[in-house]
């Protein structure tokens, strides 16, 4: 059974056998098929003389370039912050504010600060600080625990009811619960929400926000302000929103200022000098005083 | 010793030794059924799962249908329960042809072998769902279900290697080189890669008898061989029987197959460690990934060139026949594909491509357009002869599913080289102050264009595989569609004035 035979199309013998009615033709290794492999393995033999390969028991084969992965990295890592040192020793020594005046140490901290504002605090702020529900604008001129350099430097490194024995504010400790802990009864809250509304000539009705004013002197006065301009303008640090702008840190319709009232609130943010060193911190303090509402 | 003289499609369909033979065929229906369903089963999910990478609400908020279980779920549907069944379905059906034999252990243990990988592929999937999985790429099921498939794998290793042995040829034919190396070396990979300790007998839990580096290597010296001798050399026994049977031509070349089949098998063994580049893993160890991945390029094309030299004098037939058409298409772009391996392996490449989507792109030209290909042409081909029909329902709607299924390749796979490669560049940019230039976040949304582009390529493959489904369906009915024919005209010409 195993005869040659010529297939009349290509004139190329076969090999003979035949499977199920399938043949194999006995052409040759394709020439440029052939060399291309031989120059692979040629590339590679070449490679082992130059770089690490080759197992020996507990070493290897080191290569003529003395090749590490490990070396190369340290070296680059290395080399990038040599080319940063400078500014980061003179940011580390420079007070925020100074920062601020130094045009070379600024476009440093504005440069950087971008990098790192986007790496871990766009997350929650939003990308340019737009900021989220539950996480305040950094782009407006609203601050609620102090817009200089300074109060932002300050918020960066201790975070916000953080654990960190300066952080602003208590830790557990915010916003009243006045309806849950029975301070206020629903139709007190009601009220105290339109007066809340009236502050931005959104009340509709009147006699409500009349009570409301009542119960806001009585309740919420001491943290807001008496003219509800926020603690910061008061001069106190446990982070009362201004309630007078159009700017709202949870939301300002009737619905979700009842909520607020009801529940209360107590936001959060971390201490980031336990996870950034100073020269980051103090970046990011100047870069987000500069998003658009640094006072 | 005679000398013959074979003309075009003479030794075709003789069925020489067969015509007083019925080969066991139920098994292999079964198979065919099963690879049509999972196939569609898994283009959904991979659809599904591109979906929800583009819009992330489609998680649905649940841990059930969250993306973390069901990429496992699509990527097992496509390869072990799509490509598994076809490996079976097509194996089976042509090592009887090629060995003038009956299966060995005869058709109830092919039975078994059926009822149990199925039955294993939807534990798995379950498994994955409900959260349970060892964590390793395409080794996702725990150790029981390990040991259920190694059962399994046993068997079917018995009834094909022992229908070779027991075979009526002299020699072995070269599809058979390619089913036996693959179905030993699956098995070798999946014991060596799954060797874990339970935590408790009743539980599902287990870990990797190794650790750290260690366990990394192990899981990539199985990953790239699930790649290499699954997709790989299985799907090359595919080729080396359906190519020529279909082009009605004799293999290229005898000696290329020898000589590509004892390389690649012995080279694709050790580039597992390209998977590692920039690791734990030791400098050396990355230098011999990177290597035999590069000599593994030309080995890797040998199967390429004599996929489609098997074809010369026999082109025309392109015109005439979307199954060749789809057939050798797949060849190309297996030839594509272990281009781009190579190139990937080396490890400046690597440095940009890894963790992108190139690396996604990558795999799905050789999973889309080589293996699911190749399996389209292969049960095209078998449907007719297994349900006994003269002809397939409709060759035009081969075509239409052969055209839609290519684009929706074309724009899988560039939006992810884009995707990829810009996702690769802007992880590296540095501003001039030595400055990240952008966030992880910024990569992402870059990349939301590209994660919708490859949706749509998703959902024109899926469309295309749906179309076979109506096809195949109503081949297997015996329906013949009222269309204009494929002209063969050219074929016959061309040989006359050749």
């Amino acid at each position: 059974m195993a005869q040659k035979e010529k297939d009349a199309l290509s004139g190329v013998e076969t090999t003979g056998h035949e499977w199920d009615g399938l043949r194999e033709l006995n052409n040759p290794l394709p020439k440029w098929w052939l060399y291309i492999f031989y120059v692979c393995i040629a590339w590679s033999l070449v490679y082992y003389v130059f770089y690490p390969a080759w197992p020996l028991g507990k070493s290897y084969t080191k290569g003529l370039l003395g090749y590490s992965q490990r070396e190369e990295l340290v070296q680059k890592v290395a080399e990038g912050k040599k080319a940063q040192e400078k500014y980061l020793t003179a940011i580390a020594a420079t007070s925020v504010e100074d920062i601020q005046k130094n045009k070379d140490l600024l476009a440093f901290a504005m440069a950087g600060g971008r990098s790192y504002f986007n790496e871990n605090c766009a997350a929650c702020h939003g990308a340019g600080g737009q900021g989220a529900k539950g996480f305040p604008t950094l782009a407006d001129d609203v601050w609620l625990w102090g817009g200089t350099t300074a109060d932002i430097y300050k918020t960066i490194q201790h975070g916000i009811r953080a654990d960190d024995g300066d952080t602003r504010g208590t830790v557990g400790i915010g916003m009243t619960a006045f309806g849950k802990d029975g301070i206020l009864n629903r139709e007190q809250i009601a009220q105290v929400a339109e007066y809340v509304l009236s502050l931005n000539k959104r009340s509709t009705d009147a006699a409500a926000a009349e009570k409301g004013k009542t119960v806001y002197d009585e309740n919420c006065a001491a943290c807001h302000g008496d003219s509800a301009q926020g603690s910061v303008a008061v001069g106190m640090d446990v982070g009362a929103p201004p309630l007078v702008t159009a700017n709202w840190l949870y939301g300002g319709d009737k619905a979700t200022l009842v909520e607020t009232i009801t529940n209360g609130r107590a936001g959060v943010m971390p201490a980031w000098s336990k996870r950034l060193d100073d020269a980051t911190v103090k970046s990011l303090a100047v870069y987000v005083h500069n998003l658009g509402g640094g006072k | 010793m005679t000398s013959a003289t074979l003309t075009p499609g003479a030794a075709l369909g003789s069925q020489r030794v067969s015509e007083n033979v019925r080969y066991y065929e139920d098994a292999v229906r079964l198979f065919v059924i099963a690879s049509v369903f999972w196939g569609v089963v898994g283009f959904l999910a991979g659809v599904f799962i591109a979906l929800q990478l583009a819009f992330p609400a489609l998680n649905l908020g649940l841990e059930w249908t969250s993306f973390g279980r069901l990429r496992p779920v699509h990527t097992s549907a496509v390869i072990f329960a799509f490509g598994g069944n076809v490996l079976f379905a097509t194996s089976l059906y042509s090592v009887q042809r090629t060995s003038r034999q009956f299966l060995f252990g005869g058709e109830g243990l092919a039975k078994f072998v059926f009822w149990n990988y199925n039955i294993f592929i939807v534990l798995a999937a379950l498994s994955y769902v409900l959260g349970y999985t060892q964590g390793k790429e395409y080794a996702e099921p725990e150790w029981i279900l390990d040991l259920y498939l190694t059962v399994i794998w046993v068997l079917y290793a018995i009834q094909f290697v022992g229908t070779v042995m027991t075979r009526k040829e002299s020699h072995i034919y070269v599809a058979n080189w390619f089913f036996m190396a693959f179905i030993l070396t699956v098995a070798i990979l999946h014991i060596g890669n799954n060797v874990n300790v339970p935590v408790s007998l009743t539980g599902m839990k287990s870990y990797p008898f190794v650790s750290g580096v260690q366990s990394a290597m192990v899981q990539w010296w199985y990953g790239h061989n699930a790649v290499g001798f699954f997709l790989t050399a299985g799907f090359l026994g595919i080729m080396y029987y359906f190519v020529p049977k279909r082009a009605e031509r004799p293999v290229y070349s005898y000696r290329l197959s020898i000589v590509h089949f004892w390389t690649l098998i012995f080279l694709y063994i050790w580039a597992g460690p390209h998977h590692l580049h920039y690791t734990a893993l030791p400098d050396w160890a990355q230098t011999l990934g990177m290597t035999f991945s590069v000599m593994l390029w030309m080995p890797s094309w040998g199967g390429m060139i004599n996929g489609i030299m098997t074809l010369s004098g026999a082109w025309d037939k392109l015109r005439t026949d979307p199954v060749l058409r789809f057939l050798v298409t797949s060849v190309a772009f297996y030839g594509m594909s272990t281009f781009e391996g190579p190139l990937m392996s080396v490890k400046p490449v690597n440095a940009l491509s890894h963790y992108t989507d190139w690396t996604i792109g990558h795999v799905h030209s050789g999973a889309l357009g080589w293996v699911a290909f190749i399996s389209f042409g292969a049960i095209y081909y078998l449907v007719p002869v297994l349900w006994k029909r003269s002809q397939l329902y409709s060759l035009r709607l081969v075509s239409y599913h052969f055209w839609t299924a290519t684009i929706g390749i074309v724009l899988y796979i560039t939006a992810m080289w884009v995707s990829g490669i810009m996702q690769g560049l802007m992880w590296r940019a540095y501003d001039n102050l030595g400055f990240l230039q952008y966030s992880f976040v910024e990569t992402v949304a870059a990349m939301h264009p590209f994660y919708v582009i490859r949706a749509l390529g998703g959902v024109l493959f899926l469309a295309g595989a749906l179309i076979m489904v109506y096809n195949l369906w109503r081949t297997a009915k015996g329906d013949v569609r009222i269309e204009k024919p494929y002209a063969s005209a050219p074929h016959k010409a061309a040989v006359g004035a050749a």
